[in-house]
C-alpha cells in the first residue's frame, strides 16, 4: 500500500511518467502533455499509451498498461475518457503507479452522473493505494525534476515558490509572471476538482517541501471552512502563504436575523480568517504573484520604517503617498544618517525621506548611499527608484544614427555597466543587512532587457513594475512580521 | 435591516440575552426589568435622571426600528407617559412583555460587536463602528471564534476609521484592552453555548473610554 507521502512523492518527483491516452493529434491533450513533458527535459522514463500503439513524437506507445514493464513509471497523466478510467487505474497500480494525475472532465463538474463517476474514482484510488489529482487538473509543474506534465504552458524557471490553484489557468497565469521576472517556482498544480487532494492538501505538502519556501494558491468554493483554516494556519506558522479568493463579492451582504449577521458577509469572514491563520490575502492574480515573490526573494522587515531612495523628486513623491495609507511608516530621516548622506552629495540634495539624490550622484553615490540607509539600525526597508534610466537613454543613443561615434560608444558602456552595478548593490546590500531592499522601475515592463532591470532578474529578485506594486508587497511582507512577532514566532 | 430569525432559532429578550453575555464577561450598562407603569417610576427614580425605557419581550428583536425605545426620559411624568405608551403599544404577537428601565449612558462613540454564524467558516466574532449608520458605514473586522487577546487586539488594530478610536471631541481615547475584553468575552461565551446563532450588543456606547452595552440581542437555536 503507497503512503500518500508516497503518492504526493510520486506526483511531484517521479521516477517515472505514463501519459495515458497519448495522441498523435497536435491538437490533443495526449499530444500536448507528452510534447510539454519532453519538451521541458523530464529525465525520467517517459511511456506512453494509445489505441493504436503509435509512435508519438518519438515515444513508442502501447495499447494496454499491461505491455509496460514493472515498477518503472510512479505517476500516470491521465488524458484518456472518463469511462475508460477505472480499468486504466487498475493497471497502473498493478505496474507500481503511485499517483495519478486525472485531466480527464465528465467528472464532478458534470451532473449527478458525473459526480458519481468522481467519488467511485476517489473509492477506487484509496483501495489502489493511489494519489489522486483532479480529475479536470490542467497537470502539475516541478522544476527540481524537469517536469512539465500539463496540458498547457509554460514550463517556469526554477526557483521557490509552490503553487497550488482551483483553476488550472490561474495555474498558467502564475508560471507566466514567473517568466517574465525570472522569479521561479518549485511546484505548481492544478488541483481541478480537487476530489481527493484538495488546495489546502497540496499546500500542507510544500509546507514540508525544501524545495518551497513560499506558498501561492488561488481558492474559489471552501467546502469544509474550518477545515481549510486549520490547514492554512498550519501552513502559514511554516512558510508565507498567498492567496487569492476568486468569488470574493458573491452573496455579498446576507439576510441574517442579526446586525453582526447582515455585517459578515462570506468576503469580510475570509479575510478575517486570513488575518487569524497569518495568511497574505491578495486583492489580485499580479498582486499575488508579487507578494509570494517578494516573500521568496527578501527578507522580512523587523519593523514598519521605509526610506526612499531616487534620482528624482516626483517619482519619490509619489511613492512616499504610497507608503503614508499603508501600515508602513515612511521614516524619518535620522540625524546622523542625513549628515553621512550630506558628506556624499552636493547641497542641493532632499535632506529628508524620501532622499531625493537629485542628480548629485557620481560613480559611487548610488551604492555608498543605499549602503548608509540600509545599514542604519532606524531603517526596515528600501525602496529603490530610478534605476536604469541612464541605460534607457543609453539604449537611445546606440540605435540611433550617432553611434558609436562623438563618444557615444563609451558612454552607453558606462551607463549599461553603472545600472547593472546599481542594482547587484540592492541585492548585495539587502543580503548583508537583512533587511528589504525594494527596486522598481517601469522599466522592468517597459524596457526588460535594459541593464538595470535585467541585473535585478540577474540577481534573482524582483523588479517591481511600479513603487506602489513595491509598496504593496512590501506591506504584505511587513504584515506578515508583525502577525509573527505579536506572537513570538521567528521572523520568516 | 435585520431579518426575522431563520427557522430553527428565536430570539431572546434583552433581559434574557444580556444576562447570557454578562455571565461571560460582556459589560452591560445597569438595568432594572419590571413589569408595570408605577414599578417603571419608581425604578427610574431610583436609577436617577435621564433614563432609557424599552418594551421587551422574546419575540421582539429590534426595538428601534418599532419605536419601542424612549431615549433621555427626563422626569418621574415623562417615565409615566413612556412606561404607559410602550405598554399600550405592544401587539398580541409580542407575546409576555416587560419594561425594561436604565439610566441613560452618555457616550457619542457607539461601536457594534456580536457573533455570527458563518455557513462555511462557523461561529464568527465582529467588531465594529456602530449606531445607526453600522451597515452603511461596514466598517467591521471578523475572526473566527475561539480568538486570542492578539486576535483581539488585531481585530481593533484592522477597523479604518482609527481616528474614532483616539482621543475625540473631548473624550479620552477609547480604552483597547477593554473592548478586547469584550470581544474575548463574545468568543468565550460562544464557545461555551453552540446553541447560541448570533448576538449583537447594538450600540456598544464609548463612556469615558470604555464600552458598555446598552442593548443586546442573542439568538439561539430552538
Amino acid at each position: 500500500m503507497t503512503t500518500r507521502e508516497e503518492g504526493f512523492r510520486a506526483l511531484f518527483d517521479p521516477k517515472g511518467v505514463i501519459i495515458a491516452g497519448a495522441s498523435t493529434h497536435p491538437g490533443k491533450f495526449g499530444f500536448v502533455s507528452l510534447h510539454n513533458l519532453l519538451a521541458s527535459g523530464y529525465r525520467g522514463a517517459v511511456f506512453a499509451t494509445n489505441r493504436e500503439g503509435a509512435d508519438v513524437l518519438g515515444v513508442r506507445s502501447v495499447a494496454s498498461i499491461d505491455e509496460l514493464p514493472d515498477g518503472q513509471a510512479d505517476l500516470v497523466f491521465v488524458c484518456t475518457p472518463a469511462a475508460a478510467n477505472p480499468d486504466l487505474l487498475r493497471a497502473c497500480a498493478a505496474k507500481g503507479v503511485k499517483a495519478a494525475f486525472v485531466t480527464s472532465a465528465g467528472y464532478g463538474e458534470a451532473g449527478d452522473e458525473g459526480r458519481r463517476a468522481e467519488a467511485d474514482l476517489v473509492a477506487l484510488a484509496d483501495e489502489l493505494g493511489l494519489l489522486l489529482a483532479g480529475p479536470n487538473g490542467q497537470g502539475v509543474v516541478s522544476t527540481p525534476s524537469l517536469l512539465c506534465a500539463q496540458i498547457v504552458a509554460p514550463f517556469p524557471p526554477a526557483g521557490h515558490i509552490g503553487v497550488a490553484s482551483q483553476s488550472g489557468n490561474f495555474v498558467s497565469s502564475f508560471l507566466n509572471y514567473a517568466v517574465q521576472t525570472g522569479v521561479g517556482i518549485s511546484r505548481a498544480v492544478s488541483a481541478g476538482n480537487a476530489a481527493a487532494v484538495t488546495v489546502p492538501d497540496y499546500l500542507s505538502w510544500y509546507a514540508a517541501d525544501p524545495e518551497t519556501s513560499v506558498g501561492l494558491a488561488y481558492v474559489e468554493g471552501v467546502a469544509d471552512g474550518r477545515a481549510f483554516f486549520d490547514a492554512v494556519r498550519a501552513v502559514a506558522e511554516d512558510m508565507p502563504l498567498v492567496l487569492v479568493k476568486g468569488g470574493a463579492t458573491a452573496g455579498g451582504q446576507r439576510a441574517a436575523a442579526s446586525h453582526t449577521g447582515s455585517l459578515a458577509s462570506d468576503d469580510r469572514v475570509f479575510d478575517g480568517m486570513c488575518r487569524q491563520a497569518g495568511v497574505t490575502r491578495a486583492a489580485t492574480v499580479e498582486e499575488a504573484f508579487e507578494a509570494a515573490a517578494t516573500f521568496a526573494t527578501q527578507p522580512l522587515p523587523a519593523g514598519p520604517r521605509v526610506v526612499v531612495m531616487t534620482t528624482a523628486g516626483g517619482w519619490g513623491v509619489v511613492t512616499a503617498d504610497a507608503i503614508t495609507k499603508s501600515s508602513l511608516v515612511l521614516a524619518d530621516l535620522p540625524r546622523d544618517l542625513h549628515d553621512a548622506i550630506d558628506e556624499l552629495l552636493p547641497p542641493r540634495w532632499s535632506r529628508s525621506n524620501p532622499v531625493d539624490l537629485a542628480g548629485g550622484e557620481t560613480r559611487d553615490t548610488i551604492p555608498q548611499v543605499l549602503e548608509l540607509i540600509a545599514g542604519h539600525p532606524d531603517v526596515d526597508a528600501v525602496i529603490q527608484l530610478g534605476l536604469g534610466i541612464q541605460s534607457n537613454q543609453a539604449e537611445m543613443m546606440r540605435s540611433g544614427p550617432f553611434y558609436p561615434d562623438h563618444g557615444l560608444e563609451r558612454i552607453v558602456a558606462y551607463h549599461e555597466r553603472q545600472d547593472a552595478r546599481f542594482a547587484a548593490a540592492a541585492a548585495e546590500v539587502s543580503e548583508r543587512t537583512g533587511k528589504p531592499i525594494l527596486v522598481a522601475t517601469e522599466l522592468a515592463v517597459a524596457a526588460p532587457d535594459n541593464p538595470g532591470p535585467a541585473a535585478v532578474r540577474a540577481s534573482g529578485r524582483l523588479c517591481y513594475p511600479s513603487a506602489n506594486r513595491a509598496v504593496v508587497a512590501l506591506e504584505h511582507l511587513w504584515r506578515r512580521a508583525q502577525h509573527r512577532q505579536r506572537r513570538g514566532l521567528p521572523l520568516r | 435591516m435585520p431579518e426575522p430569525p431563520r427557522t430553527g432559532s428565536r430570539t431572546l429578550s434583552e433581559p434574557d440575552s444580556k444576562a447570557l453575555l454578562s455571565a461571560h464577561g460582556v459589560p452591560i450598562a445597569p438595568e432594572r426589568v419590571v413589569a408595570g407603569v408605577d414599578d417603571a417610576v419608581a425604578a427610574a427614580t431610583e436609577l436617577g435622571f435621564p433614563v432609557v425605557v424599552k418594551l421587551a419581550g422574546d419575540a421582539i428583536a429590534h426595538k428601534t426600528e418599532r419605536g419601542l425605545v424612549r431615549l433621555g426620559v427626563a422626569d418621574e411624568s415623562a417615565a409615566r407617559i413612556a412606561a404607559t405608551e410602550l405598554l399600550a403599544a405592544a401587539t398580541p404577537e409580542d407575546g409576555e412583555v416587560a419594561l425594561l428601565v436604565a439610566p441613560m449612558l452618555r457616550g457619542q462613540r457607539e461601536l457594534i460587536a456580536g457573533l455570527a454564524d458563518d455557513p462555511q467558516f462557523g461561529t464568527t466574532v465582529m467588531v465594529g463602528v456602530g449606531g445607526v449608520l453600522a451597515e452603511a458605514v461596514a466598517d467591521v473586522s471578523l475572526r473566527l471564534v475561539p480568538i486570542s487577546r492578539i486576535d483581539a487586539e488585531e481585530m481593533i488594530d484592522d477597523l479604518a476609521t482609527q481616528a474614532l478610536l483616539g482621543p475625540f471631541r473631548g473624550e479620552p481615547a477609547i480604552d483597547r484592552d477593554a473592548l478586547a475584553d469584550v470581544l474575548l468575552a463574545l468568543s468565550t461565551a460562544a464557545e461555551a453555548d453552540p446553541t447560541i446563532v448570533s448576538a449583537d450588543l447594538n450600540p456598544l456606547i464609548v463612556v469615558d473610554g470604555r464600552p458598555i452595552a446598552v442593548d443586546a440581542l442573542v439568538e439561539v437555536e430552538r
